[in-house]
Parts: C-alpha cells; sequence; structure tokens
C-alpha cells in the first residue's frame, strides 16, 4: 500500500506549472474586462446592458440562479455522502466543498451586480421588509456561505497542521500562515471529538439551508404572476436542477483536476462510476420535474401558456430549449446509463453537456416569461421586444464565472485537494484490516 | 252641499293644525336663538350643545364655550406622505366607449412629470380580444391595486401602498431591483435605465414652484432618478391643488372620471356622476379582476361607442409613447 510520505508527496499543495500561470492570468485578464465594464455600467448605468422595461432581467439573474444552483453541490455530495457514511466520498468531498463555496460567494456577487443602485444595498439591512422574497435570500445566502465555509473548514484542520509540519523547514513563511488557520491542532482525541461533533453537526445544518436556498431562488419566481413562472413545481423543479448543475460541475473539476495533479491513484474508476451513476439519478429527477413544468401547461393551452410554450418548443427558443433537454439531459442519462459511458473521458464530456445545459437552462426560465406580460408590448422601441445580451452583460458574466474558477484555482493551490490526514488513515485501517485477516 | 261643507271643514282644520305646529316650533327656535345670542361668556346659562368631534364621537359642550373659527387649510394639507390623504380613497373609472386614441392623457402626462424615456406611464394599448370581436382603444395607468403585488415583494419598502389607494415610489430608497417591475401584471412599471435627461432649466423652475415638496413620492418624476422604478403616481400633487390629474383634464373626450370612493363620485371634468350608479348602469369591470390584485381603476365596456375605432388609428404608433425632440 501506499505509505504516508508517498501520500504526503502526492497530496501536498504544488506550485503552478506554465499551463497554471498561463490559465491564472487568463482568468485574471477575464475578471479585469469585467471589471472594466462593471465600473462603466455603474458610471453610465444599466443602459448599457440590454435590459428594458420588458425584459426586465437578463443574465446577470440567470446567472446568478446558475451560481445559486451549482453550490447546491456541498449540500449534495458532502452531507448526503458524509451522513450515509459512502466511503468512496473521501477523494471528492474537498473539491465539492470548494466550488460550492466559490459558487456561493459568486452568486452574492451577482445578485449585487443585477442591482441598479448598490450605493443602496444597505436599504436591504435597515428598510428590510419581512414578505419580499429577495429579504428571504438576504438571509439564506450569507448563511449559506457560512455554512459552506465551515464544512470546508473543519475538516482542513488536521491537514493544515500537517501542512504547516511539512513546509516548517522548506517555507517558514508559509508554515506559519497554515500554522495560524490550523487553530493549534495536534489531533488528540478531545479535538478530534469536538471536530467530528461539529462537521456532524453543520452536515445535518447544510442539508435544510440548502433546501431553503434552492426554493426560496424558485420563489422569487413563482411569487409573481408571470407566465411559465407563476408554478406550484418551481421548488422541487429548482432543488432537482441544482442538484444536476452541482454534480455536473464536480464531474468536470474533478476530471481536470485529476489530470493536471496527477491523482489518477486517488481518484479512481471506481470514483468516476458513483458520480456517474449519482448523475443519471439527477438527471432522471430533474428530467421528471421538466415533464411536469412543461407538458402539463401545454395539456391544459391555457392561451397565454400556450404562447409562451409555442415560442420555446418551436419558437425562436426552440434550439436552445431543445438543446437543453436533449443534449444537458437525455444524452447523458443514456450514455451514463452504459458502464463504458462512465469512464473518465466520455464523463467529463457529459458533464460539461450538462453544466452548459445548466446556463442556459436558466437563461430560458427567465427571459422568454419576461418578453410574455399579459397585456401587449406597444408603445415601446421594437429592440425591446427581444432580448440578448450586451458585450457588457457578456464581459461581466464571464467575469463572474471566471472568478469563481479563480477562487477555485487559488483554494486548489494552496489547499489539499484530496484530504491528507483523512487517506493516510483509510489507508492504515485497510492495512490494519489486512493485518487482522492474514 | 252638505258633503262639500264637510271637506272645506276638514281642510281648515287640516291647515289650521299644521300652521299652528309650524307656528309652535318656529317660535320655539325662535327663543332658542334669541336666548342664546342674549347669553353672555360669563352668564352661566345651561344650554348644552351636541358636537361631533373629528374622530367621530358626539359630545356635549355648554352653548357658552361655542365659538366660531375659521375652516383650517393647514389641517387638511398635514398627511404623513405614506399614510395618504385621511378618509379619502381615489378610484378612477375608463370609458373605454369613449376613448379614440387621441393621446392627449399621454402627452399632459408625459409634460407634466417630465418623462423623456421611452416608456409612457399612461398607455393607450390597441386591443382585441379576438379576431371575431371588435377592436378597441385602452388606456392604462398604474391600477393602485389594493392587494398591490409590487408593493408585496419590495425589499426595502421604497414602493408602498396608502391608505388613500395610492401606490407610491419613494425613489431616494429604491435598490433598483425591479422586482416589482417582475410582480405587476399590468407592466405598468418604468425603469430610469440611465440617467434621465429631463431638461434641467424646466424641471428646476418647477422644483421651486413647489418648494415645499420637492423630490416628493407625490409628485413621480420631479426628478426621475437614474436606477430607480417610476410609474403613475395619480397626481396627489394635483390633488391637493384642488385639481383633478393631469390625464383627467387633458383628455377632450371625457374618457377619464376621477373621485372619491367613499364620496360615490367621480367627476371627468365636465360632469359629476354617481360611481356605484355608472358602474351598476355601463357594468364596470376591472383588469384582470382573477388575479385578486383588487385594482382602483374602473373600465366601462367599449359598448355604443361615440366614435370609430378607425378614428384613432392615425395617432398609434406602435413603437413610440413619448414624443422625442427632434
Amino acid at each position: 500500500m501506499k505509505n504516508y510520505d508517498k501520500i504526503l508527496k502526492d497530496l501536498t499543495p504544488r506550485k503552478f506549472n506554465k499551463l497554471g500561470i498561463i490559465w491564472t492570468s487568463l482568468l485574471i485578464v477575464v475578471i479585469i474586462a469585467g471589471l472594466i465594464a462593471y465600473i462603466d455600467q455603474l458610471i453610465k448605468g444599466q443602459v448599457v446592458t440590454n435590459m428594458r422595461d420588458y425584459a426586465l432581467w437578463g443574465i446577470y439573474i440567470s446567472n446568478f440562479v446558475f451560481f445559486v444552483a451549482t453550490s447546491f453541490v456541498g449540500t449534495v455530495i458532502v452531507a448526503f455522502l458524509r451522513l450515509t457514511h459512502k466511503g468512496w466520498r473521501t477523494p471528492l468531498v474537498r473539491i465539492a466543498e470548494i466550488i460550492s463555496l466559490a459558487c456561493i460567494i459568486m452568486a452574492g456577487i451577482t445578485i449585487m451586480i443585477d442591482m441598479a443602485r448598490p450605493d443602496r444595498l444597505l436599504n436591504l439591512f435597515i428598510h428590510a421588509r419581512l414578505q419580499s422574497p429577495i429579504t428571504w435570500d438576504v438571509i439564506i445566502i450569507p448563511t449559506y456561505i457560512v455554512l459552506s465555509f465551515l464544512l470546508l473548514y473543519f475538516p482542513l484542520l488536521p491537514d493544515l497542521a500537517i501542512l504547516k509540519k511539512y513546509y516548517k523547514e522548506t517555507k517558514p513563511k508559509l508554515s506559519k500562515w497554515y500554522g495560524t488557520f490550523a487553530l493549534n491542532w495536534t489531533g488528540s482525541k478531545v479535538q478530534k471529538a469536538i471536530q467530528t461533533k461539529s462537521i456532524k453537526t453543520i452536515a445535518y445544518l447544510i442539508i435544510p439551508v440548502g433546501f431553503i436556498l434552492q426554493t426560496v431562488d424558485a420563489w422569487l419566481f413563482s411569487t409573481t404572476y408571470r407566465v411559465g413562472w407563476s408554478s406550484t413545481n418551481m421548488g422541487a423543479y429548482f432543488i432537482s436542477g441544482a442538484f444536476v448543475a452541482g454534480v455536473g460541475a464536480l464531474i468536470t473539476v474533478v476530471y481536470v483536476i485529476r489530470r493536471t495533479y496527477k491523482l489518477e491513484d486517488y481518484i479512481t474508476y471506481l470514483h468516476f462510476d458513483k458520480m456517474g451513476r449519482l448523475l443519471v439519478l439527477a438527471c432522471l429527477i430533474y428530467l421528471y420535474f421538466n415533464i411536469n413544468e412543461y407538458l402539463i401547461p401545454a395539456f391544459l393551452a391555457d392561451k397565454e401558456e400556450e404562447s409562451h410554450l409555442r415560442l420555446l418548443f418551436f419558437g425562436k427558443y426552440a434550439p436552445l430549449f431543445w438543446f437543453v433537454i436533449i443534449g444537458g439531459l437525455i444524452v447523458p442519462i443514456i450514455v451514463l446509463t452504459f458502464k463504458k459511458g462512465r469512464k473518465p473521458l466520455p464523463m467529463f464530456i457529459m458533464a460539461l453537456l450538462v453544466v452548459l445545459g445548466s446556463w442556459w437552462k436558466r437563461y430560458l426560465i427567465v427571459t422568454p416569461t419576461l418578453l410574455h406580460p399579459f397585456l401587449p408590448i406597444q408603445g415601446v422601441p421594437e429592440s425591446w421586444r427581444q432580448y440578448f445580451p450586451s458585450l457588457h452583460e457578456w464581459l461581466i458574466t464571464g467575469a463572474t464565472l471566471a472568478m469563481a474558477l479563480l477562487i477555485i484555482t487559488m483554494l486548489f493551490r494552496y489547499l489539499p485537494i484530496i484530504p491528507i490526514q483523512r487517506t493516510a488513515d483509510e489507508n492504515e485501517l485497510l492495512k490494519t484490516d489486512k493485518n487482522t485477516e492474514s | 252641499m252638505e258633503n262639500n261643507n264637510n271637506s272645506s271643514r276638514r281642510k281648515f282644520l287640516d291647515k289650521g293644525l299644521k300652521l299652528g305646529l309650524v307656528t309652535a316650533i318656529g317660535g320655539l327656535g325662535l327663543s332658542k336663538i334669541v336666548s342664546q345670542l342674549n347669553a353672555k361668556p360669563d352668564s352661566n346659562s345651561h344650554d348644552k350643545m351636541e358636537l361631533m368631534t373629528t374622530d367621530g364621537t358626539l359630545i356635549q359642550v355648554d352653548s357658552t364655550e361655542v365659538h366660531a373659527m375659521d375652516h383650517s387649510q393647514e389641517h387638511d394639507k398635514k398627511y404623513n406622505v405614506r399614510e395618504g390623504i385621511p378618509n379619502r380613497k381615489f378610484v378612477m373609472v375608463v370609458d373605454l366607449a369613449k376613448c379614440k386614441n387621441a393621446l392627449s392623457c399621454q402627452s399632459a402626462c408625459n409634460k407634466h412629470h417630465y418623462i423623456t424615456g421611452d416608456n409612457a406611464w399612461v398607455k393607450v394599448y390597441k386591443m382585441q380580444e379576438s379576431k371575431d370581436t371588435a377592436p378597441y382603444w385602452m388606456p392604462t395607468t398604474c391600477q393602485h391595486c389594493d392587494q398591490p403585488a409590487c408593493v408585496t415583494v419590495c425589499p426595502v419598502d421604497a414602493t408602498f401602498k396608502r391608505r388613500d389607494g395610492l401606490v407610491l415610489i419613494d425613489n431616494t430608497r429604491c435598490i433598483g431591483c425591479r422586482f416589482c417591475m417582475a410582480a405587476c401584471p399590468y407592466s405598468t412599471r418604468v425603469f430610469n435605465w440611465s440617467e434621465p435627461d429631463q431638461g434641467e432649466i424646466t424641471l428646476t423652475m418647477d422644483m421651486e414652484q413647489h418648494q415645499h415638496e420637492a423630490s416628493s413620492p407625490e409628485h413621480a418624476g420631479v426628478p426621475s432618478v437614474k436606477g430607480t422604478v417610476d410609474k403613475c403616481d395619480f397626481c396627489p400633487h394635483a390633488i391637493d391643488n384642488g385639481e383633478l390629474p393631469h390625464c383627467v383634464t387633458a383628455c377632450p373626450n371625457g374618457v377619464f372620471y376621477f373621485g372619491d370612493k367613499y364620496e360615490d363620485t367621480v367627476t371627468n371634468g365636465d360632469e359629476t356622476l354617481r360611481l356605484g350608479k355608472l358602474l351598476e348602469d355601463k357594468a364596470g369591470y376591472r383588469l384582470m379582476e382573477s388575479l385578486g390584485t383588487e385594482p382602483s381603476i374602473y373600465y366601462l365596456p367599449p359598448t355604443d361607442r361615440l366614435v370609430d375605432f378607425e378614428d384613432g388609428i392615425e395617432n398609434y404608433n406602435e413603437f413610440q409613447s413619448v414624443e422625442k425632440p427632434e
């Protein structure tokens, strides 16, 4: 079996190689471009976007919903698998925790980008009204950020202590930082007991909070009268959609990490197989809610619903709609049902499709509905009847995505991607098991 | 003969009795007035007067304590902007039978609220329910709902509902999230996507005129603020001056009736009608009643039309509601 030194060598953070540097600089360039666009938006107002009085929300909101959905991976993988004692989660949990934290932080930032008066942000607290779904969001997003952070941080403590020791000679400065964050972790029995209990409590807490987060997000839409939004299906629909987006994002990141850091020994075919099954389950559930969401209104064919659905099924949005349903759900379900499909590369491609589909899915939830008000669109410039994001919106949205990736990249740079202590413990356990057997 | 005598005597008795009664009452009243006129502040008369206080309770006051006073102007004007004008409930009736898309309402509203964007607050929709039914013109303002969806979803209480029925916006508080616009089923709300170009000179002049009410939710658009929501305010600034909203006075066809539901009266400036009777006689209705938003705007169906629908076509501009200076 792998000995401790090899594990340590394999799993301690590594410096960026050439590709890593190029990747990080690319992200920074995209972020700077977005920042410039955002400053321009602050100066000129949201006139720089293509949003107008009818398409009053655009990709800022759909991107926000995407981030919120993707952050659900922390709840699904980490909390569910931890509480059900699934052993195969070990090399995946930290990656999931990091994605989750990065996405929920970016969700908070994205929603502020959509606010036309960010200078009045404090009004949300000073004049808060509990009946507004936005206030629910203001409460639940910071809660989820804190829980996601703690769920990442507490299991990290033993590893930080290990890193402190590891870098003591070679990089004393870095070692000191790890020491500070390790909170004097010694691995004593008392400390371990407290840690286990805390992690368990947070894992229990984050499940209802994650569900509430997704549901509140759904209710932002379903508490309006709009066609395509006012649906009782919305909460469950969003939770299952978040399940899909989260697991999809996890697989994509895991694949890239495994290749760049050569972690084939730790993240094996078994893990891909398990994640593949999970993604099929997620996609099937989401497909079920999609059928509910579209087929029943289509069956009733209420006049407003009908024109809305016609636009999605056969109209302007049809290519996108069918890409999302077929490319983002049905094809992955079929491919991943076969054992050959659950090999890393095909899974990566499918997961990428799922993530792409998830992003555009949110666009399809937000935009077509807004362009379908109850009273006809009259007396406004013709261009207001359409919506496609402007350059500013793309730059800013691109920057938020890049920032999420940058947070993930930087955390991978300085934190052990795979829990060292736990991996070592598990190996130890295996060894002792074998010893007792033999 | 005997019969005749009988009846005339009966008449005489009847009249005499009535006359007597009137004199008695008159005399009693006269003596009361005289005694009151004679009463002096220091004389301790035991005459009590029954009066009603402003909150509606009956009280007895010694008549010597009662003094006449001028009608208070201040009292009516001083009210909380968020509470509204006390004991009023403003409503509007729009008679679709009279509308021929003259668009005077729209241009008057645009002028008085300095609307320079691309989306007017008052719109005249070209409507046709189905291809077999007649087309008609439908002016809309903010519906000032009693169960306003926009107010429910506002996270900062920037848009609020008043007791006098008005839904207004405090654009110094609005954070620009546009949730109210998404929530409004009538698409009545308008956003200031950029710095509004309202023509500074006219605006400052107007603001100096109404200095006491500068930048109040009661006069929307004076001034409009970048990154906040605007909409029809039902013109409380005009109501304060005893005037009707601008769209009502501007309409050449008397389409708009404005009034007070508690008084059961609405007027379009030319004629004043009983609201209840008008709605009953002409089968008034409200837009999207089934949503339960309880609008304050009533519509009278476009029956027995005074004007041809076709007359309005030449004014109809599908893509413009605010005239732009060349």
